[in-house]
């Protein structure tokens, strides 16, 4: 009881603070920053969009370790393998959710600068089929039959961890029109001006606080969901132990 | 009996079953058929114009039809509990996986060779890149369908909505090898690039995917 309670301070003083740290990352992306040379302040959604995207590439190695985990725990120690179930699944839900903040804003920013919403280049389409990838394996923990949903999707996580680089690769040499990356990138005109890298640096942290926050926070949900159903199974057991007397 | 007799018996039992009923492969033909003829009725298109869409269009046509297929392999070992029986039996499962991908395989290249004169027709074909070459990638291209959707057919097997939930998992792991196929083919019909980079990321794309397959079958047969 006590070590819940303190877990929940904690909590409640990590959201506090991330709160803090989005609100200066905001002031900062979006007063004090200095407006673009070419760009203009529509530039600004840099702050938005590259924090979330290197976060939802960050989130699925979340997911496919806990699905390593997962499996190999699945038999050798299940209440284990049942809180690195719940990480898995609350990873996959943070995936979509950046991917999908990533993918609009970036189809925002193209909408002014390309004058298109939407272009097959291969940063863009690697992120598209990352965000297929994961809707896909929350389809299948949606419609798959109780008992087995985690083993079935722990072996899709695995499959969509191999295609990632897969994709990456094949879409490389497919077609490019996004900019390179602006940071370990070795074009030295790409990269980002020093006077913007304060913004930039609280964007990242602020966004990667509040993923952690929502992480942690739907994991929690989803071991209270497993407890209920645990103590569920058991009284079930009991009465039917009651029945058989 | 070594692993190779076990994959050998399972593939035999499939065709024989095929054989007997040829449920799939005259659903797949019928279909496929289908949906050439309305897709050359959408598009209309002249010479010049299918070779640049026929790549796309093909592989687009092989794999809703397999999938067809796809979604039936696996329903006939639930008739009368035989899956359960095979998970009882002491033959490794990858050996049931691997008999049934190739029985898959087979049904979808015999589709494949008889939709290749109405294909032609339609789309007044002929290639101007070097045609021989589409004999390395149709094999190749069916393969990776094949494989992975056999193996999503089984994973899909007892989930509610089994007929809606391959299609759904097996696309957006495809999409590689479907960028690979429809290039490769692409390129062999219209002789502007080369197919050579395509069909190497067809190879990997395979070797990779059957091993992951065949390592994982046995957790995705026991999920319970």
């Amino acid at each position: 009881m006590q070590r819940s309670r303190i877990l929940g301070l904690v909590g409640i003083v990590w959201f506090l603070l991330t709160v803090g740290v989005l609100a200066q990352a905001t002031r900062m992306g979006l007063l004090l920053a200095p407006t673009d040379a070419l760009q203009g302040n529509v530039f600004r959604i840099i702050y938005y969009h590259v924090p979330h995207s290197m976060l939802s590439l960050l989130f699925p190695y979340v997911n496919l370790f806990a699905s390593l985990f997962y499996l190999y725990w699945r038999q050798r120690d299940p209440l284990k393998a049942l809180n690195a179930d719940a990480w898995a699944i609350s990873s996959a839900e943070v995936t979509v959710v950046y991917a999908t903040i990533c993918l609009w804003t970036g189809m925002l920013w193209g909408r002014v600068t390309w004058g298109i919403w939407w272009t097959w280049d291969k940063r863009l389409t690697s992120m598209l089929l990352l965000w297929l990838l994961y809707v896909s394996y929350l389809m299948l923990r949606k419609l798959s039959a109780t008992g087995q949903t985690q083993t079935l999707a722990a072996v899709l996580s695995i499959f969509a961890g191999i295609d990632v680089p897969i994709v990456y690769m094949s879409i490389r040499w497919w077609r490019t029109q996004h900019p390179a990356p602006i940071f370990l990138s070795g074009d030295p005109d790409a990269k980002m001006d020093p006077s913007m890298l304060p913004a930039f640096l609280w964007n990242l942290a602020g966004w990667t606080m509040w993923g952690i926050f929502i992480l942690v926070f739907r994991y929690v949900l989803e071991r209270r969901r497993q407890a209920r159903d645990e103590d569920a199974a058991l009284l079930a057991i009991e009465a039917s132990l009651e029945m058989a007397k | 009996m070594n692993y190779f007799s076990h994959v050998l018996t399972h593939l035999r039992k499939d065709l024989q079953l095929e054989w007997r009923s040829r449920d799939s492969i005259n659903g797949m033909l019928f279909f496929s058929l289908l949906v050439v003829v309305v897709f050359s009725l959408a598009f209309d298109p002249t010479a010049a114009m299918s070779r640049q869409i026929a790549g796309g269009i093909l592989w687009v046509v092989l794999l809703f039809a397999s999938i067809t297929a796809l979604n039936q392999a696996w329903t006939r070992e639930l008739r009368n509990r035989v899956l359960d029986a095979q998970r009882m039996s002491p033959a490794p499962p990858s050996a049931m996986f691997l008999g049934k991908a190739l029985a898959n395989f087979l049904f979808v290249m015999i589709v494949e060779l008889v939709m290749t004169l109405p294909f032609l027709f339609f789309y007044n074909l002929h290639a101007l890149g070097q045609g021989w070459l589409i004999l390395v990638v149709m094999p190749l291209g069916t393969w990776a369908l094949v494989c992975n959707g056999t193996f999503f057919a089984a994973l899909g097997l007892r989930t509610r909505n089994r007929e809606m939930m391959l299609p759904l998992i097996l696309f957006p792991i495809s999409i590689p090898a479907l960028l690979g196929m429809m290039q490769a083919t692409t390129a062999i019909l219209t002789g502007e690039f080369e197919p050579g980079l395509w069909i190497n990321v067809l190879i990997a794309y395979n070797i990779i995917f059957t091993l992951v397959c065949l390592l994982l079958f046995e957790t995705v047969l026991n999920a319970e």
